[in-house]
């Protein structure tokens, strides 16, 4: 994993983002800089309130910053505006979320759940299918393709919101505590399979977590406390970066 | 892949259920509009009955049927003289209640001249009066059958003929007698008072009496113009037959018919409420997995035709029940229901435009819901 020259595929410069003005001010991200490299399974790390979420979202062109810079995948998108107008095509573009309950589609079997992202995205409904059941057998559930997820164990249907997440071939990942459901061997085995799509895709990965279980899963840990980046401490992977 | 049916076919039960309620509605809606053409039928039948142009009554009055009137029983002739008249008929009307098997039966009977204008039209079963008393020809709904025999007044009649779909303004099954019969029905005192009456040396009052006198005019002739001529005498009225058709709308029946108009508005009213909170209910329980596909990246539109499909899905079905069930049951009401194709289209075309406008509603709500209401627990 030679990062040293490559780009970032996330890059947030000094991004601050507010609630509120005056008394009522809320300041839930301050001047938050943080890079993150292709094949990189990164965790966001902090108390409830320090603004993880607040950053995850607007990595995901969810939230707008009140201030900053924001380039996913070399292309910068924020920069004191947003600089696309259709936001929601280049999440489907560009980034994948994998949820805390799966949010799997109740009324759609597992295959759908997974074409449903490339249909969006304009591909043909026997493509969908195909790439969707090549997805489910790569993450090991293709055995469950026509079950509803409600039919799903939590780590089946943790999978197939994966499988989901990787549809589009997207080259971030976001993850809003991806393990909180599921017990330790499965949390394992789920952070297992992030980091084989962080590998095999060359994706960048970044993770909401409060789960201490898989914290030397990470490679690199960024702590918020009072929406504030506090340290770029790092897990088990710290001697493979140079950043 | 279609999201709306897929959504639909998940939750199927759920859904039928709720288009079986919408269906109740739209089929009561139906019904009201059907109670409400039937009305209006009902109330023309009997002044179409007679297939005439003219209806001379009283002087001053609009009747028979919306005021009463009385003018003498010669006054057919002196109509029939009327040049372009090429026939007239006198003819009486008056509701009486009796009773018939152990069962009240409340009838609006009809007198009219055997072989002139006014009679009962084609027979469903039997054949026509033949003999100037104590014969009748009655309207099927009243249950009587041919053969029975029928008290009217202090007489006994046989009913020799039924005919169909014959009812007044009222609801009331049409039955036919005789001028004679009618009149003796309707002018003549019980005994006890005419014996009286003789006693105090009052004069013997003629029972020669009808209501009305009907003229079929020369389709040379303009009925208005007979009907100025027979108004040049004083003691006489006289209107065309759409003179005659637009009182019984709107006069005679006018209260009951705006009645239903109102009512049958309340109920679209209260079913467009329905709909829409409907609607906007199964949106709120959709709100996470909308919420997540705006956050996948899905556009409005995508999400605007989930809502709307399975909003026009659900007025399509529940118009459809609710049609099939009106049409199954709506001879089984006492009084007739007249569906008609043009109301069901259009009534057909108000749901889908109710259903549209409804999700509006439910639109609103998930075009707000924020992406981000996806993520977390």
């Amino acid at each position: 994993m030679a990062i040293a020259n490559e780009q970032p595929l996330v890059q947030v410069e000094d991004v601050s983002k507010h609630f509120g003005e005056g008394q009522t001010r809320v300041d839930a991200l301050r001047h938050v800089t943080i890079d993150v490299y292709p094949g990189q399974v990164v965790a966001l790390l902090g108390p409830s309130g320090s603004g993880k979420t607040t950053l995850l979202n607007v990595i995901g062109c969810i939230l707008e910053p009140s201030s900053g810079r924001l380039s996913l995948d070399g292309e910068i998108v924020y920069d004191g505006r947003w600089l696309k107008s259709d936001l929601r095509r280049l999440r489907l573009e560009k980034i994948g979320f994998i949820f805390q309950t799966h949010n799997l589609l109740p009324f759609l079997d597992n295959t759908e759940n997974v074409a449903v992202v490339l249909t969006l995205a304009g591909f043909d409904a026997v493509k969908a299918r195909n790439r969707a059941v090549e997805l489910l057998d790569y993450l090991e559930v293709g055995h469950r393709k026509h079950a509803m997820p409600a039919q799903l164990s939590g780590g089946e249907a943790q999978r197939v919101a994966i499988a989901r997440a990787l549809a589009n071939r997207p080259r971030i990942i976001l993850a809003d505590e991806p393990t909180a459901a599921l017990d330790s061997y499965r949390a394992g085995l789920v952070m297992d399979l992030l980091r084989k799509v962080a590998l095999d895709q060359n994706a960048a990965i970044i993770t909401v977590t409060h789960d201490e279980k898989i914290f030397d899963r990470f490679d690199r840990i960024f702590q918020l406390r009072d929406g504030a980046l506090e340290n770029k401490g790092t897990g088990q992977s710290k001697a493979l970066l140079t950043a | 892949m279609n999201l709306a049916v897929r959504d639909i076919r998940h939750n199927l039960g759920r859904f039928l259920l709720t288009c079986l309620g919408l269906a109740l509605l739209l089929g009561v809606v139906l019904s009201m509009i059907g109670i409400y053409r039937g009305l209006v039928f009902e109330a023309l039948t009997l002044v179409r009955a007679p297939a005439i142009d003219l209806w001379v009554v009283e002087a001053d009055t609009r009747g028979p049927f919306a005021e009463a009137s009385r003018i003498p029983g010669d006054t057919r002739e002196a109509v029939a003289r009327i040049s372009g008249v090429l026939e007239a008929g006198s003819i009486t009307y008056q509701s009486i209640e009796t009773m018939h098997a152990d069962r009240k039966l409340r009838l609006y009977l009809i007198g009219y001249e055997l072989g002139r204008l006014g009679g009962p039209g084609n027979l469903a079963e039997g054949r026509p009066i033949a003999r100037s008393r104590f014969e009748i020809i009655a309207d099927r709904s009243t249950g009587l059958r041919v053969g029975e025999r029928l008290r009217l007044g202090r007489d006994a009649f046989e009913v020799v003929g039924l005919t169909a779909g014959q009812v007044s303004s009222g609801g009331d099954p049409v039955v036919f007698v005789t001028l004679r019969d009618s009149q003796k029905l309707q002018f003549d005192l019980a005994p006890p008072a005419a014996r009286k009456e003789l006693a105090r040396g009052a004069a013997a009052l003629s029972s020669d009496i009808v209501n009305t006198v009907v003229a079929r005019v020369s389709p040379n002739v303009s009925p208005a113009t007979v009907a100025e001529a027979v108004r040049r005498w004083k003691h006489l009225s006289a209107l065309t037959q759409d003179e005659q058709e637009t009182i019984l709308s709107r006069s005679v029946i006018e209260r009951a018919r705006r009645q239903i108009g109102l009512f049958t508005s309340l109920l679209l009213t209260v079913s467009t409420v329905i709909i829409a909170l409907i609607i906007y209910t199964l949106t709120i329980d959709k709100m996470r997995e909308i919420a997540t596909l705006k956050l996948i990246g899905a556009p409005d539109r995508t999400i605007i035709g989930l809502i709307v499909q399975q909003a026009l899905a659900m007025g399509v079905i529940g118009f459809a029940f609710g049609t099939t069930l009106i049409v199954s049951i709506k001879d089984y009401f006492p009084r007739r229901v007249l569906l008609q194709p043009e109301d069901a289209l259009a009534l057909g075309i108000v749901v889908l435009i109710v259903c549209v406008l409804a999700s509006g509603l439910g639109v609103r709500a998930a075009l707000k819901v924020d992406p981000a209401a996806a993520l977390g627990g």
